[in-house]
């Protein structure tokens, strides 16, 4: 069965603490990666690859440019 | 004349006089010695006077790689250099070496895969000395990396460094003591990640696509190298990737099952990314400091433009 949004997000922020040192408090679909969670465009690719390997889905360098905040990431893993 | 192996009896290296901090770097470009640092880990690299080039650097660390082992010139029948950065195509690096040496009639050649290029170099070395077509050779790693970096690109400027670093090889018929079998290869399919191109004489890279190869696909290249050379990871002294960037080196490293001790390199802090001569350079300082013992087990790997990779397992002379 598909994961739902709130399931996914909780994966993802999971992997941005472990990765990121995000706090999962301030994990929310309109947080952007880099402005808000100071996620820096190498721990984006670390993120990217986790996430990969979480949710069995490819996300190629060219699409991570346009995940911008955790709704985006969201959204895209949501397609798979 | 032949030899079962070969071994490396020998380490120099050479940097530059001048220290290029981050807040020199934040003088000229949009940056900060706390961005670097977070980013890349550097927090100083070595540049070369305007006047001095990759041959001078590359015969700074050759002699001192002579000295070590108590050679002349004499004694060394072939030379190989791996750079990316000389500017001059003829004659190449090598014999300019040779010429400035003295060392008379060595074969001398020069290898470019990049940042790869000294294992690329030490595995020719090792099979010329294995088939009799050397008896001792000169193996160099020297760059300029200052003269091919965009000063104005706040991404990539504050990586580069400049420095040379070298080992002297010769037969052995000790397994113990020999070069391991190289582990290299390619993936041409990337090989517009990192470029040095003619209309744009500056190197360019896909950071995010470079990081994400290095820290996902390298690590079982590494357990290979291991692998080819019956040594297993948990017994090594020291694991000295390329000096690409400090997160890459623990990116890999973390997934790699190392012992305790195991020094893993990290002169990138002190000296940036040296392309080709990173490797030789942090093994050179590394022994030079007493950091592993003579007889040890050292992985060497280099990656980097091509996209190229090459390691093997030497002893520590």
């Amino acid at each position: 069965m598909a994961l739902s949004r709130d399931e996914i997000r909780e994966g993802l922020s999971d992997i941005l603490e472990e990765v990121a040192g995000v706090n999962p408090d301030d994990v929310a679909d309109d947080k952007s990666f880099t402005d808000d969670l100071d996620v820096d465009s190498l721990a984006m690719v670390e993120v990217v690859v986790a996430a990969e390997e979480k949710f069995g889905v490819k996300i190629p360098d060219d699409e991570v440019a346009n995940l911008k905040n955790v709704g985006d990431a969201v959204s895209y893993i949501e397609k798979g | 004349m032949s030899a079962n192996g070969s071994r490396v009896i020998s380490v120099g290296h050479y940097q530059p006089e001048k220290v290029l901090t981050n807040d020199d770097l934040a003088k000229m470009v949009d940056t900060s010695h706390e961005w670097i640092v977070s980013r890349v880990g550097i927090e100083e690299r070595r540049i070369a006077a305007e006047d001095e080039t990759v041959a001078d650097m590359a015969v700074g660390a050759s002699r001192r790689a002579l000295a070590d082992a108590g050679l002349g010139p004499g004694d060394i029948d072939m030379i190989i250099v791996a750079t990316v950065s000389a500017k001059d195509v003829c004659p190449n690096t090598a014999c300019r070496i040779a010429d400035t040496l003295g060392v008379a009639a060595p074969a001398a050649i020069d290898v470019n895969t990049a940042c790869s290029g000294f294992e690329y170099a030490l595995a020719q070395a090792d099979m010329a000395i294995r088939t009799g077509g050397a008896t001792r050779a000169l193996v160099v790693g020297a760059e300029k990396l200052t003269a091919v970096t965009d000063w104005e690109d706040r991404s990539s400027c504050v990586l580069f460094g400049d420095g040379a670093g070298a080992v002297v090889v010769e037969g052995t018929d000790d397994p113990d003591l020999a070069v391991s079998p190289v582990v290299w290869g390619s993936e041409p399919s990337m090989s517009d990640v990192i470029r040095i191109e003619e209309d744009a004489p500056y190197i360019k890279q896909a950071g995010q696509t470079v990081f994400r190869w290095a820290t996902t696909q390298l690590a079982p290249l590494v357990e290979k190298v291991a692998e080819s050379a019956d040594v297993k990871l948990s017994d090594l002294a020291a694991f000295i990737p390329h000096q690409a960037n400090l997160r890459i080196i623990q990116g890999i490293a973390k997934r790699l099952d190392f012992g305790d001790d195991c020094v893993v390199a990290d002169d990138i802090i002190y000296s940036g990314n040296t392309s080709a001569a990173s490797v030789p350079l942090a093994l050179s300082k590394l022994i030079q400091d007493g950091k592993i013992a003579s007889g040890a087990p050292i992985l060497l790997f280099g990656f980097g433009g091509g996209l190229t990779y090459a390691g093997q397992v030497i002893r520590c002379p």
